[in-house]
């Protein structure tokens, strides 16, 4: 029995070995987990990230099992939902599960946002972070698109043809552009063929690309923390940052218990509340697409609708899509924008926590006011100035505000 | 490497026992919870409503068919034939035991209990069987005549696979020597009256 | 920080607070419907299959599904439910075909299989008791000029509308409906017809998603799990960060 044990044992060490000799299986184990030190004092929006993570793996995995039972065709779309929903065993919970994961991955990757916009994560060294992050923000809207699309139902098509519209206002190309994009003269069975094929297949792979090269380089510099804090400046004789844990353990158990209090709140939705009041499942989109009948509204899904409001805010529609692109584009540069000696806004001035408040007001005033029928335009512009005031005008409180002094080491 | 030598932010408690048991807890419950959000997943590729109504049972009237003839259906996507054997077929059937591989269909698999008898039906005469060879899923052919064949010099009548040389005989008992290693699978069915035979329902009363 | 915490919270708040997108439509009146009540949702089916069958479909729900769903044996659902030649393996579709009802009411009768997930229970069952006869015909107060005729007229009766002129915001008079009055009796009492329209508002609301049977009763076992677990799991962390110094 003993003797067993020992062989099985042995046997173990030398596969685990020949693997690691071969693949590095245990430096990439030390380096990106057990000796990959993280700042102690990460607090709740430190969640969201990992978060984002598990999102992400919910969405491949139900993901692929829809597309076993999905017909990317015009006719059969919208049917082959219901068969899903009701003649697959499971089907709907998957369906479920997939819905409102892509609603949650949006509340998730916005606080994530927020959390690096609060302590200044995107700061030297760690601009390139921020960048890859804000890529996987564009793709991941794309991604969501065109996700949207597949059900075929009347939103799916009008959302469509509402936003693949909007290409139409590029200069003398415009036309051919959306006629291209489309495929056919109108939103049709090859849109949403190419849709799909994008949606499974390309902008997966992309997005993964971009995870990967995100956590690469948060991993090349460390993570920033609350206090904005460089843990890197004081180390011990053998190289590790005073104030940091290494993440494993410390920060998969936290992780952990995260991803349960997550899942609670995701399962409850899915299991008691799958149509999210109508903003993860619309009520019109369980009606066939249609292209002779339009809805009265086609307001974009929730996470969309801050963008969509400054796209309203201006009536010539060329420059509305500018405005619109601008907004989401602009995050790009706000490393270069701030020009804070301090990161977290813990110790920067009273200019920056109000900026950053009316920002988040403006955000969440522009999302409710997209969504809305008749939004005044006036209230439209207002928030749409905030919005672009707040990353505009960051060179100059940034840079004329009284900071406080950060400390050298995480206070106790 | 001096691996001795302690984090400055992090003192490990002395006893480890707790966490230990906690570690335990949380992996087994953890993997309870995988495996449960696994089963919705597995069992979301099992045939769906649809292909199960697609595989309802099928009805086949047999009135017309005549002696040594076989008329085929589709059910669940496998070749049913189904074969009025004739006085001669029947009493040959007993007489070929020696060169059979499971004569007695002793291969619970291969047929319902109550196909399970010398003719591997439940009247004599009417023989149902799942003709898909049970090697690689070829449909074999039916060569009902007696004598020799290029395949078989003692040839009484039976299936012979033309994909790999499987030969059954005319109660889809599969020959030594073959191939295929199980006979030929009777599917579940019924009769509704004299004329009328149901694939995929199993007599009243039988499991 | 807090303050930040606070107007995040309190902006997220208000973002919830938008009323829900399925309640559009003005004043509908509440249902009442609980799709757990199997006898209300077995009595909705032969309604539905009787009064609406005649002309619209539930293309996506086959009438084995109900008769599982709801708890029926296959012969009932045989003798009471099936038209014509149907099977009770086939998906639930009106003996009318779509085309010729279409050149006769100028629009085919929609699919129902998933209206009360569209329009919502409120519409159906205000729709159902909004009937009201004018001198030209039938008309309703959601959805004005329907393109239906009251079918259930001789179980609710026949309503009249009381009028009154108003005033709109652009100045000009407009007659609205303030309220429905019976005219003359139908089969059954007021209190009887509300019943037979919840009942089919309810079997449309389960044929719009039949796994609303089973999906809650899973979901509380889903929760009761995973707050075992989380709680493990918040043990198990809080074990571990004793360790960290502060």
């Amino acid at each position: 029995m003993a003797k067993t044990a020992g062989t099985i044992g042995r046997t173990v060490d030398a596969v685990d070995n020949w693997v690691n000799e071969r693949a590095g299986v245990k430096a990439f184990w030390k380096q990106h987990l057990s000796e990959y030190w993280a700042p102690k004092n990460f607090n709740l929006w430190y969640f969201f990230g990992s978060l984002s993570l598990l999102v992400l793996v919910n969405q491949l995995l139900t993901g692929i099992f829809l597309t076993m039972h999905y017909k990317p065709d015009a006719e059969y779309a919208f049917a082959s939902i219901e068969f899903i929903m009701r003649d697959v065993e499971w089907g709907w919970l998957i369906r479920y599960m997939h819905s409102t994961g892509a609603s949650l991955f949006f509340v998730v990757v916005y606080l994530h946002m927020f959390r690096a916009l609060m302590y200044g994560s995107y700061k030297k060294p760690r601009e390139l972070v921020w960048v890859l992050g804000v890529a996987i923000f564009l793709v991941l809207m794309a991604e969501s698109f065109m996700g949207y699309v597949l059900p075929w139902g009347q939103m799916s098509y009008w959302g469509a043809q509402v936003i693949i519209s909007l290409f139409g206002a590029v200069p003398i190309v415009g036309t051919e552009l959306v006629e291209w994009i489309r495929g056919d003269f109108f939103v049709a069975d090859a849109t949403l063929n190419r849709f799909f094929a994008l949606h499974v297949v390309a902008l997966p792979m992309v997005l993964l690309l971009l995870v990967v090269l995100h956590l690469a380089a948060l991993h090349e510099v460390g993570s920033n923390n609350p206090e904005g804090v460089d843990i890197k400046a004081k180390k011990d004789a053998q190289g590790r940052p005073l104030d940091a844990v290494p993440f494993h353990p410390y920060y998969t158990v936290k992780d952990i218990f995260g991803a349960g209090v997550f899942l609670l709140i995701a399962a409850f939705i899915i299991f008691f509340w799958p149509e999210g009041g109508g903003y993860f499942l619309k009520p019109d989109n369980f009606v066939m697409a249609d292209p002779l009948v339009t809805p009265d509204h086609i307001p974009p899904v929730w996470y969309f609708t801050a963008f969509y409001a400054i796209l309203q805010a201006v009536p010539d529609k060329l420059m509305g899509v500018i405005l619109m692109g601008a907004a989401v584009l602009i995050l790009f540069l706000v490393p270069w924008l701030d020009r804070s000696p301090v990161r977290s806004l813990r110790y920067r001035g009273w200019p920056s926590k109000i900026a950053l408040g009316l920002f988040v007001i403006a955000f969440v005033r522009l999302s409710m006011l997209g969504l809305a029928q008749d939004a005044s335009i006036l209230e439209l512009r207002f928030w749409t100035l905030v919005y672009f005031a707040f990353f505009i005008l960051m060179p100059i409180w940034t840079t004329f505000e009284n900071t406080k002094p950060v400390p050298e080491r995480i206070p106790s | 490497m001096s691996e001795t030598e302690p984090l400055a932010s992090v003192q490990p408690a002395p006893d480890q026992s707790r966490r230990r048991l906690l570690l335990a807890s949380t992996g087994v419950v953890g993997a309870v919870g995988v495996g449960a959000a696994a089963w919705p997943f597995l069992a979301s590729l099992r045939p769906s409503q649809r292909a199960r109504i697609i595989g309802a049972p099928v009805e086949v009237f047999i009135g017309n068919l005549e002696p040594g003839q076989m008329a085929r259906v589709q059910w669940r996507g496998s070749t049913i034939g189904i074969m009025r054997r004739t006085e001669r077929m029947l009493n040959d059937l007993e007489g070929l035991a020696g060169r059979l591989r499971d004569p007695d269909s002793n291969n619970a698999d291969q047929q319902p209990e109550y196909a399970r008898n010398l003719y591997r039906s439940i009247r004599p005469e009417i023989l149902v069987l799942n003709i898909h060879c049970t090697h690689l899923g070829c449909v074999p052919q039916v060569v009902p005549e007696v004598g020799a064949q290029p395949f078989d010099a003692n040839w009484r009548g039976g299936f012979f696979c033309p994909c790999h040389r499987s030969t059954f005989d005319l109660a889809g008992r599969v020959f030594s020597g073959v191939p295929a290693a199980s006979n030929l699978l009777v599917p579940p069915y019924s009769f509704i009256d004299d004329d009328h035979v149901i694939i995929g329902v199993d007599p009243e009363g039988a499991a | 920080m807090s303050t930040m915490i606070r107007s995040l919270a309190g902006a997220v708040l208000l973002l919830i607070a938008v009323p829900g997108l399925a309640a559009k439509a003005g004043n509908l009146d509440s249902a009442g419907t609980n799709v757990f009540d199997r006898a209300s949702l077995q009595r909705g089916a032969a309604l539905f299959v009787n009064y609406c069958m005649g002309c619209h479909s539930m293309q996506y729900q086959r009438y084995q599904r109900v008769a599982d769903d709801l708890g029926l044996s296959e012969e009932l659902v045989e003798q009471t439910l099936l038209l014509g030649d149907q099977e009770i393996s086939d998906y639930m579709m009106s003996s009318m075909p779509y085309e010729e009802s279409a050149d006769w009411f100028g629009k085919g009768p929609p699919d129902l299989t998933l209206t009360a997930r569209s329009r919502g229970p409120d519409w159906i069952y205000t729709f159902l008791r909004g009937y009201y006869l004018t001198d030209n015909g039938w008309n309703n107060t959601v959805l004005e000029n329907p393109a239906m005729p009251h079918v259930l007229w001789d179980l609710q009766g026949i309503q009249r509308a009381l009028t009154e002129t108003v005033t709109d915001d652009e100045g000009n008079s407009v007659t609205v409906v303030t309220a429905l009055e019976l005219d003359s009796a139908g089969r059954l009492s007021t209190e009887e017809y509300d019943r037979v329209v919840r009942d089919i508002t309810a079997f449309m609301e389960y044929a719009a998603e039949p796994a609303i049977l089973v999906r809650q009763r899973i979901g509380v076992w889903v929760l009761l799990f995973l707050a075992v677990f989380t709680f493990v799991a918040y043990l198990l962390y809080v074990d571990y960060w004793k360790d960290v110094k502060k």
